[in-house]
């Protein structure tokens, strides 16, 4: 009450003219140790769920980095370099082994004089995903028929052979490491997309012995494992064909791959399919499309292009599951780390895991790489959409 | 005119046959089917051919042939001398005993992963998150041998066999694990757990009527734990323990008595429930994302305390969510448990596909009767799964 009187007194009132300054932050929620204690800290639970998440990374980090890096052997020529001594009595990751059998790794049993051959295909195909990965790459339809078309020509003759031009013959049975699991990832890829989208549009077609096929092809292939798929390719496929056009060892499982990843891409273009407004279909057939250009310039470029992301998705199952063609006898990559770590020369107790963790980073650094192309591709989608 | 107006469409010659609509899919539905036949004749003519040629026998009589191989783990009588199929069945018995186990052990642990990633601890969410990326972005079939030859083939050999608390053994021919002996009396103990879950399960339905009636809730939580766990223990009490533990003994060479674990099954169930719990961790995070905030806010403004909320409103929100992709991520496990031939686990494919296939060269009738099985298993999951769908579906008014 008195306030009010001293403030109605108008030679009492006092205004300010200017803001008080600002404190400064209480320094327990800001600043790093802020950032802590919200992030690190804040609850009894947290406190104990950081000591043991720090208590692992110690237990766990540091023997890691021994084991990889510090203690690991980098130069040397047979196993006696990577076998415990008394004079180095703690060896890690036995990495010469590895360098030495690079080769091996990379070509299998590829003659050594052609294998350039190899390293131009790489070229190529790295090539034409940069092209057809890069969104504002100029002239992407041509990357696509570059992708699609020119570079599976291109490099059957140059793998294969072509002894008009001087290539010689090399057999399938002589292919191997990186270059095995790169051809089939490869051609499960380019074989899985134009597939699986006929597949799915025959899924969703009007006519119902085309829609049964598909829906029988589709949930047969996605209701059996892998393994079995390759192992009907292997052994059922030759009884299938007259004797003379047997196909060969690596074709098979090639064969089993593109089935099992088209009836997988089939249901993801579905999804992207279903997710096409029903007035879509509808605008095409008004203007006069038929069935076959609404789709090509309507309905597929939209339903591709929101499917991207997983579409890279099950390039990333497809290519981790290429190791599986190892169990039907190709020697892709993980069967030449399996036969080399088997190799007497090289019998040391760190060999098995050093090759094991050379796959690993293999495969990481590959399915990785697609699952953050994925994720930016998705990042750009839903910008567009926000527009 | 008319007259001949009317009567023009009907002189018309029309477009013709070829441009109506009904007409050509006719046309193209017979060129399919035509298709088809022809590769399925062509294929069972030259497979009766080669089959012919090669001597191979064919139908379905080898199944009670002698196999004459033996088979590392068998869960029910099996020996050199029975038919091939009894190891069928021995086979199927070992892969849905891994797929059972990594699926409970799977949901577990990427439940807890997918909680972690989403956690407001940075530390915990950030190894979640490594953890998740890493063994996603790595092959299974990787992961399996790693287990199998870097690990546990690396183990003391069996002289030194490490001693594992509790009386079991840990050498690099398996894990050796005390192996209970039922006694008599021991029916009377799961007699009582029947009757516990019976009674658990009218108690929760009479729960829920109360609850529809008068408002009121009833403790079903605390009295299904007292039934299920009380009930036995005091048979087991009453009975006088009629359980015993048969314990593994060491000897110079080997390990006799108790129950073996094959190191095999063990590397393949490390590697099915570390590498499906990444995957069930993001389907866990998903779910539990999808549910919006308002949700839970909501929730609290009407006076509903944390642990309700959670139990009631958010997660039988994000069960709807989470439900699909974590039984497609069930069947993964399981047709990823294929991958034990690899390894030289005994499952179905290692024996049937395997084994079978080489010693009767009847592929045709093998790899259909294996990929039957795991077709079979898919759909009966799908039919399950499209019918708890139906119940949990949004009804939208």
């Amino acid at each position: 009450m008195s306030d009010i009187a001293t403030i109605t007194d108008t030679r009492l009132a006092f205004v300010r003219t200017k803001p008080f300054d600002p404190l400064p932050p209480p320094i327990v929620n800001s600043g790093a140790i802020g950032w802590l204690r919200q992030n690190l800290f804040s609850s009894a639970l947290n406190i104990l769920l950081t000591a043991f998440c720090v208590l692992m990374i110690a237990w766990l980090g540091p023997p890691l980095v021994k084991f990889l890096i510090i203690d690991a052997v980098w130069d040397g020529a047979s196993r006696a370099d990577c076998i415990a001594t008394p004079q180095r009595p703690e060896v890690g990751a036995c990495w010469a082994f590895v360098i030495e059998r690079l080769g091996f790794f990379t070509y299998g049993f590829y003659p050594a004089d052609q294998r350039w051959r190899v390293d131009v295909f790489f070229v190529l195909l790295a090539f034409g995903i940069g092209w057809i990965t890069w969104l504002d790459a100029p002239r992407r339809d041509l990357g696509m028929i570059y992708f699609f078309i020119v570079v599976p020509l291109l490099s059957f003759f140059l793998l294969v052979g072509l002894p008009v031009l001087g290539l010689p013959y090399v057999s399938t049975a002589q292919w191997g490491g990186i270059l095995v699991t790169i051809v089939v990832a490869w051609v499960g890829i380019v074989v899985s997309l134009p597939f699986g989208v006929l597949l799915a549009l025959g899924r969703r077609s009007r006519m119902p012995v085309v829609r049964m096929a598909s829906v029988i092809f589709i949930e047969f292939v996605r209701g059996v494992p892998l393994i079995t798929v390759l192992f009907m390719a292997s052994v059922m496929l030759p009884l299938f064909v007259p004797e003379h056009l047997t196909p060969d060892k690596l074709l098979r499982a090639l064969i089993g791959v593109a089935l099992f990843a088209s009836a997988y891409m089939a249901e993801v273009v579905r999804a992207g399919l279903q997710a096409i407004p029903k007035g879509q279909y509808e605008a095409a057939m008004a203007v006069g499309l038929s069935y076959w250009q609404a789709m090509r310039l309507i309905v597929l470029p939209q339903a591709l292009k929101i499917t991207i992301p997983n579409i890279v998705n099950t390039y990333i199952g497809l290519f981790k599951d290429t190791t599986l063609v190892f169990i039907v006898g190709i020697f892709d990559f993980l069967k030449t780390i399996e036969a080399a770590r088997g190799d007497v020369n090289w019998a040391a107790p760190t060999t098995s895991i050093t090759g094991y963790a050379f796959a690993a980073m293999f495969y990481f650094v590959f399915c990785y790489a697609m699952s953050r192309y994925a994720r930016y591709v998705e990042h750009r989608l839903r910008a567009g959409d926000r527009r | 005119m008319s007259v001949t107006d009317t009567a023009k469409p009907k002189t018309a010659p029309g477009p013709a046959l070829i441009y109506n609509p009904r007409v050509r899919g006719f046309v193209y539905q017979a060129l399919l089917l035509a298709a088809i036949a022809f590769l399925f004749w062509e294929a069972a003519s030259n497979a009766i051919e080669n089959l012919a040629r090669a001597k191979i026998a064919s139908g379905f009589g080898f199944w009670h042939n002698t196999a004459g191989f033996d088979i590392s783990q068998h869960l029910i009588d099996y020996s050199t001398t029975s038919t091939y199929g009894r190891a069928f069945w021995v086979g199927l018995l070992n892969t849905l005993v891994v797929a059972v186990l990594g699926i409970v052990f799977a949901t577990v642990l990427g439940f807890i992963i997918g909680i972690a990633r989403l956690s407001t601890n940075w530390l915990v969410a950030r190894l979640a998150a490594v953890y998740v990326e890493v063994i996603r972005n790595l092959p299974l079939l990787l992961q399996l041998l790693f287990w199998y030859n870097a690990v546990l083939k690396v183990l003391p050999e069996m002289r030194d066999s490490l001693l594992l608390p509790g009386g079991g053994f840990l050498n690099n021919r398996g894990l050796f694990l005390p192996q209970p002996v039922f006694k008599e009396g021991v029916g009377l103990v799961l007699a009582a757990l029947a009757v516990a879950l019976v009674v658990s399960v009218a108690y929760h339905f009479f729960a829920k009527r109360r609850q529809v009636q008068t408002g009121q809730q009833s403790p079903v939580l605390r009295v299904t734990l007292a039934l299920v766990f009380g009930l036995p223990l005091l048979a087991l009490l009453l009975t006088g323990f009629p359980v015993d533990f048969l314990y593994p003994e060491k000897g110079r060479f080997n390990i006799r008595g108790g129950m073996e674990v094959l190191p095999e099954f063990m590397a393949l169930l490390f590697g099915l429930v570390i590498y499906t719990a990444a995957f069930i961790a993001e389907v866990v995070r998903a779910g539990i994302m999808a549910v919006p905030k308002g949700q839970a806010e909501a929730a609290y403004s009407l006076g509903l305390r944390p642990g309700p909320t959670l139990r009631l409103v958010v997660i039988p929100q994000a069960m709807r969510v989470i439900v699909p992709p974590l039984t497609s991520q069930y069947l993964n496990l399981t047709k990823n448990s294929s991958l034990a031939v690899a390894i030289g686990y005994p499952d179905l494919v290692q024996i049937f596909a395997g084994t079978v296939l080489n010693q009767t060269g009847q592929a045709v009738e093998v790899v259909v009767i294996t990929m039957g099985v795991y077709l079979t298993i898919s759909l009966v999951t799908s039919m399950l799964m499209n019918l708890y769908n139906r119940r949990v579906a949004l009804t939208e008014r």
